[in-house]
């Protein structure tokens, strides 16, 4: 393109009087090599919008899938916990009433075994009790002895 | 309207939804926060989206939208955003000029202009939308359209004169 043109269409684009065909004429212009030098200046402008309009946006624009998948391995991760608490408490209530005897064979020896040594026990607490009573009877003579108001 | 549907929707124009929301905000991680919030938006709207002649034009008037709102809670809190991302080009097009630094100079210049020219200016000499569209987009007519670009580009061409002549005069 002569350069006169030139000249004449970069009035009008500075008067934004140009349309968007005439501006792609001075782009193409302008990006190549033989712009003569008194045109240099204007260069890099459409240079500039030139390389501006390469930028891309890069990041993918799928937010929602994210979260499904967060929801369902929390979902995982809760029934996984539960099977486990499950399985750990079954197996543990199953194993619990012992039947651990001691020194003795059957659950009916055993069981006249405590009773006999719960009996000892009892009688021995009488013993004490039935000494408690005198005690009683001490108090109520010092009474008589002492008289307190 | 299901997801894939969605998505071929959105694919011909998110690109330029992200990078109106960068000449906004600037940071290259805020504009994709910006854009992800923008496609959400959409997406919940989803069978609404229909009623729309140009769904295109409605996300970009979104999107400016937004990122207007995040500059102006951003500027409450005192906090500026900088550029960090210069570097972040692509090489085989920057071989081709000769003076690399110029290019930066460009991004700095339309940066510093006033949100409205960045929009027009993002939106015409970037994305090359029809005054019509612009008009649609920003709610606006297409005179103070034109008066806008003008300024904005004869601005552009006077700083980058500066620089360019810096140091010769």
């Amino acid at each position: 393109m002569e350069p006169f043109k030139i000249d004449l269409l970069l009035e009008k684009y500075f008067e934004a009087e140009t349309s968007i065909a005439e501006e792609n004429d001075l782009r193409t212009f302008f990006s190549s090599q033989d712009v003569p030098e008194h045109l240099q200046q204007y260069q890099s402008i459409f240079g500039y919008f030139e390389i501006t309009k390469e930028q891309k946006f890069e990041q993918k624009t799928q937010p929602q899938r994210k979260k499904r998948s967060v929801k369902w391995l929390s979902i995982a991760a809760s029934i996984v916990v539960m099977l486990g608490v499950g399985i750990f408490s079954y197996n543990n209530l199953k194993t619990f009433p012992n039947q651990d005897l001691g020194n003795f064979k059957t659950p009916e020896a055993a069981f006249e075994a405590t009773q006999k040594a719960l009996l000892m026990l009892s009688e021995n607490v009488n013993v004490g009790v039935s000494g408690a009573t005198h005690m009683q009877e001490f108090n109520i003579v010092k009474d008589k002895v002492f008289k307190t108001d | 309207m299901n997801q894939n549907e969605f998505i071929n929707t959105i694919n011909p124009f998110k690109d330029k939804l992200f990078r109106l929301a960068k000449r906004l905000l600037v940071s290259t991680e805020e504009a994709e926060d910006a854009t992800q919030e923008v496609l959400v938006k959409l997406w919940t709207k989803n069978d609404g989206l229909e009623l729309y002649n140009s769904i295109e034009a409605f996300a970009m008037t979104m999107t400016k939208n937004y990122c207007l709102d995040q500059l102006k809670s951003k500027r409450a809190q005192n906090l500026r955003i900088v550029h960090s991302n210069f570097t972040d080009r692509q090489a085989g097009l920057l071989q081709q000029l000769e003076d690399q630094d110029s290019l930066n100079w460009v991004e700095k210049i339309v940066n510093e202009l006033p949100e409205q020219q960045k929009l027009i200016v993002q939106m015409r000499d970037v994305e090359q939308y029809e005054f019509k569209e612009i008009a649609k987009i920003l709610e606006m007519n297409e005179t103070a359209i034109r008066v806008s670009l003008s300024r904005a580009r004869k601005t552009i061409r006077e700083l980058m004169t500066k620089t360019h002549n810096y140091g010769t005069i």
